[in-house]
């Protein structure tokens, strides 16, 4: 099964070349795991809260359709112009109508994980649209022309000497400078500009309420405002599984966001948008691409519950030693592993067996994804349609062979004890993938099956 | 009581002293223990790789030992939580369902059924519990460090009968680690580097033994410490709590 | 077949079985003193709160806090005297040059230090993002305990927008080094309007 992308297994072990980056990497998300273990400590209804997000977006997967229509009526009548995007290339090119109708050929975005999976960047960059992202993040990521790693701190595998060097080249900023401060008001004066000339600003949508018709974008920098309220033009986009039913609801969606993303209370800026402003254009964009299969998958439609926190990834020992970029897919870790393979399955097949199924990601889950459970189902649909590699499919079929025959099992247990205790040599060596850089068990004369026998039976 | 032993293949292999203190602990309490000879594999590894299919034969072998016991107690809890989750038989389902609900991990066996109180065990070292996901996550042995409810674990509470342990204090309470079956071998450059970064965890605590309820765990992260050559032990829990002292 | 209607029908023939909407949540989070806890919250991410009795404390506040401050912006009507940038130009882009801005908030939440804005009391919405220093007065009977009393107080449908601003901007995203001051305001003070 041979893809031209890198697997996880092989740019995971290319991240592991550094020890101590990887050690880095490692300590800087388990650092954001602690922040949130703090705050959600301090909230003794946490779990109860867990339950009822829970409970709220299982209600919305089940009365999907009613909730989009609702939505759709309730925008209209506020003024805003709603769009429909069966896929990704369908989005990207609604919004290039929407510019291209006024003249527009410089847009303004914030964070927006759909259009990363819709690849809206590159699209509008072929038709002569420049696309400048302002969260400094992403905007970092977008100059070094590479993904984001993580969907809340796209910039998480970076140093700040990277991004010290790379504002050098980019932004004028000293050579060798690499304050954060420093470097944050480079980028915050370079983005001022963008936002005061840019006639079209892009957002994302955290919620979009059904019974209101408005919808929420969550940001600390405030830049998602600076790009909206000064654009004569702002185009919203939405995963159509990002409703919530009442604004009510987002009290306990509020409460979860942040704090399971960044150990913040909530991010400084919770901007509610139900209205254009007075002479400005409003468009919202309604993306299923691949949603909707997902939501007809009765052991996965969960994960369409997803409020992209990353608590999951920042939870994951695998995430943590093998970073964002392993994963090949916008949306990384954990949750990326159960929503990729929907989308498409050879590419993915690896995603689902980037885990050891330790179950961290289900606990950290603010809407209780059951995502370890997931990560198993995905693997035995990916078995069953041939996505598995052949070696490791006949190594299966040989061990479920040796285990439904005791004598078999027995006899090529006490074989497999003499090899090793008289020829060590033939299992520590090179293609042994465990003895890489781990010791293999000694190898004891008796199973406790033989030792049963002679001090047991009777 | 009559108990099914249920020892996991690699501890059948690899470290049946592991299954001769778990047979010893339970017969000190009483327990009439059987230990069924045909026994061979939960069917773990092939669900797990995807093949749950393929693990049928496994299944039906698995519930042809187990019938007819009062309880099965086995010495590993993903081995346990596997059983639990999955097991079903195409021909005895019955056998099966009353196998999954009487199926226990060794620790909460003796916790939760045998209440064991006073375990006339004795083990004088430093010693750091590596709490397995499996067992925490799946089984419940131990509250597990994400959510915000009340602590508790069944391993703690036995340990701390054992008269002159010190059970020390990690780090990151509950990580897992790297072992995952295949994905030890299939990810390897993680495994190892996730088995390192747990094995240091209690290294800088100055242990003597790392212990827990998963030979599987153990396994790995004693290829960890030998390679590098250390003076820290591994030690399944089975064999602590059966540990008179000399 | 529309694009929409396509999403629809898939959405329809996808869905699972219905389910209800969960109960309210019994009991959430109450604080001992809402003032207290309030300031506390702010405090911890990098924003001031004064507790004051009149505009003229304010002003002062303000004077001592940015002394020499120019283009002060305001659509408060008690500091019409205070101000000396007019907010009656219509393009928001004039506002780049406001260097301190007060605004009327809602109400406060003594959970997360977040105050509720809308654009009723705003002549421009960019004008809490846009200037260099912001600085929020609530009365301070208004904190509500958590999100959930806040939300119960929110009437939508008049106004076309609003947000929850909870401390000053920032950013982590530079090695999880926290900077004050990223996109929108470089600092954040409250004033705590007592009758």
């Amino acid at each position: 099964m041979k893809t031209d992308i890198t697997s996880h297994a092989e740019a995971a072990e290319a991240f592991n070349k550094k020890e101590s980056y990887v050690n880095w990497h490692d300590e800087t998300l388990w650092f954001v795991r602690k922040k949130r273990d703090r705050v959600v400590h301090q909230i003794p209804e946490w779990e109860a809260l867990r339950e009822k997000a829970s409970a709220t977006k299982h209600y919305v997967l089940s009365h999907m359709d009613e909730l989009l229509e609702e939505f759709e009526k309730n925008a209209i009548r506020n003024g805003i112009q709603v769009h429909w995007a069966v896929d990704g290339d369908e989005h990207n090119r609604i919004i290039e109508e929407i510019l291209n109708r006024h003249g527009i050929r410089q847009m303004v975005k914030s964070k927006s994980m759909l259009t990363e999976e819709c690849h809206l960047n590159p699209y509008l960059a072929s038709r002569g649209i420049d696309v400048i992202d302002s969260d400094l993040g992403e905007r970092v990521v977008q100059l070094r022309q590479e993904p984001p790693s993580h969907i809340v701190m796209p910039a998480i595998h970076l140093k700040k000497k990277d991004i010290g060097d790379l504002f050098h080249i980019h932004l004028g900023t000293e050579a060798g400078a690499e304050d954060p401060k420093y470097l944050t008001e480079a980028a915050r004066q370079h983005l001022r500009e963008t936002f005061l000339t840019r006639r079209a600003s892009l957002t994302g949508v955290n919620f979009a309420i059904a019974s209101t018709g408005g919808f929420m974008v969550c940001t600390n920098e405030g830049n998602a405002d600076m790009g909206a309220h000064l654009a004569d033009v702002h185009i919203a986009c939405m995963g159509m599984e990002k409703l919530i039913p009442t604004f009510n609801d987002l009290s306990v969606f509020l409460r979860l966001l942040a704090r399971s993303a960044t150990g913040q209370p909530i991010t400084t800026y919770s901007s509610y948008f139900e209205k254009p402003r007075k002479g400005q254009e409003m468009h919202l964009v309604i993306v299923d691409n691949g949603r909707s299969t997902q939501l007809g998958r009765a052991d996965f439609r969960n994960s369409l519950k997803c409020i992209r926190c990353g608590a999951c990834m920042n939870t994951c020992p695998v995430y943590r030693r093998s970073g964002g970029h392993s994963y090949h897919n916008a949306v990384a870790g954990p949750i990326g592993s159960i929503l990729a393979p929907n989308v498409d399955m050879r590419k993915n097949a690896d995603l689902p067996f980037a885990s050891t199924l330790c179950g961290s990601c289900s606990n950290v889950c603010p809407v209780k994804i059951d995502i370890h459970d997931q990560l198993y189902k995905w693997r035995q649909v990916l078995a069953k349609e041939g996505f598995v590699p052949k070696p490791k499919a006949i190594g299966m079929k040989a061990m479920s062979v040796l285990f439904a025959q005791p004598r078999f099992y027995q006899w090529a247990g006490s074989v497999g004890r003499v090899v090793m205790r008289t020829f060590p040599g033939a299992i520590n060596n090179g293609l042994n993938p465990w003895y890489k850089q781990r010791d293999m068990p000694e190898a004891p004369k008796e199973s406790f099956r033989e030792w049963y026998i002679r001090n047991r039976q009777k | 009581m009559k108990v099914g032993l249920f020892i996991p293949c690699y501890v059948d292999q690899f470290y049946p002293q592991v299954g001769v203190a778990t047979l010893e602990l339970l017969e000190k309490y009483g327990c009439t223990v059987g230990f069924p000879l045909n026994q061979t594999c939960c069917g773990q590894p092939m669900a797990n790789s995807g093949f749950e299919h393929m693990a049928q034969s496994c299944n039906e072998l698995f519930t042809d030992n187990f019938e007819g016991y009062d309880y099965i107690v086995c010495p590993s809890g993903s081995c346990t939580l596997h059983i639990k989750d999955h097991l079903h038989s195409g021909k005895k389902e019955d056998s099966a369902k009353h196998i999954k609900s009487r199926i226990y991990e060794l620790v909460e066996f003796l916790t939760d059924v045998l209440k064991v109180d006073n375990l006339n065990a004795s083990f004088p070292h430093r010693v750091g519990m590596h709490q397995s996901c499996h067992g925490q996550r799946g089984l419940h042995l131990s509250q597990m460090s994400e959510l915000n409810a009340p602590w508790f674990s069944k391993p703690h509470h036995l340990l701390e009968k054992v008269k002159g342990l010190e059970l020390v204090e990690l780090d990151r309470k509950d990580e897992c680690c790297g072992f995952g079956g295949t994905f030890c071998v299939s990810e390897e450059a993680v495994s190892v580097k996730m088995g390192k970064d747990r094995v240091a965890d209690h290294e800088q605590h100055n242990v003597e033994y790392i212990t827990g309820g998963d030979m599987s765990c153990l396994m790995h992260m004693a290829g960890i410490l030998n390679r590098k050559g250390s003076k820290v032990k591994v030690i399944h829990i089975a064999e602590i709590l059966n540990h008179s002292g000399i | 077949m529309s694009s929409r209607e396509i999403i629809l029908n898939r959405v329809k023939s996808n869905k699972p079985e219905p389910t209800q909407r969960p109960e309210e949540l019994p009991n959430p989070i109450r604080y001992e003193n809402l003032l207290e806890t309030f300031k506390t919250m702010l405090g911890n991410i990098e924003g001031k709160a004064f507790e004051v009795s009149s505009w003229e404390e304010i002003t002062g506040i303000l004077h001592s806090e940015y002394p020499d401050m120019v283009n002060k912006a305001s659509d408060i009507p008690q500091l019409a005297d205070w101000v000396d940038f007019s907010l009656r130009e219509e393009d928001p882009h004039q506002l780049d040059s406001v260097n301190l801005a007060v605004i009327q908030g809602e109400l406060g939440v003594a959970e997360n230090a977040a105050i509720w804005v809308t654009e009723e009391r705003l002549s421009h919405r960019v004008l809490p993002f846009i200037t260099q220093y912001l600085a929020i007065v609530i009365p301070a009977d208004t904190i509500v305990h958590n999100m959930h009393e806040a939300m119960s107080q929110i009437r939508t449908g008049g106004f076309g927008w609003g947000a929850f601003i909870s401390g000053p901007s920032k950013t982590a995203d530079i090695e999880q080094s926290l900077v004050i001051g990223a996109h929108g305001a470089r600092a954040l003070c409250v004033f705590l309007l007592k009758d």
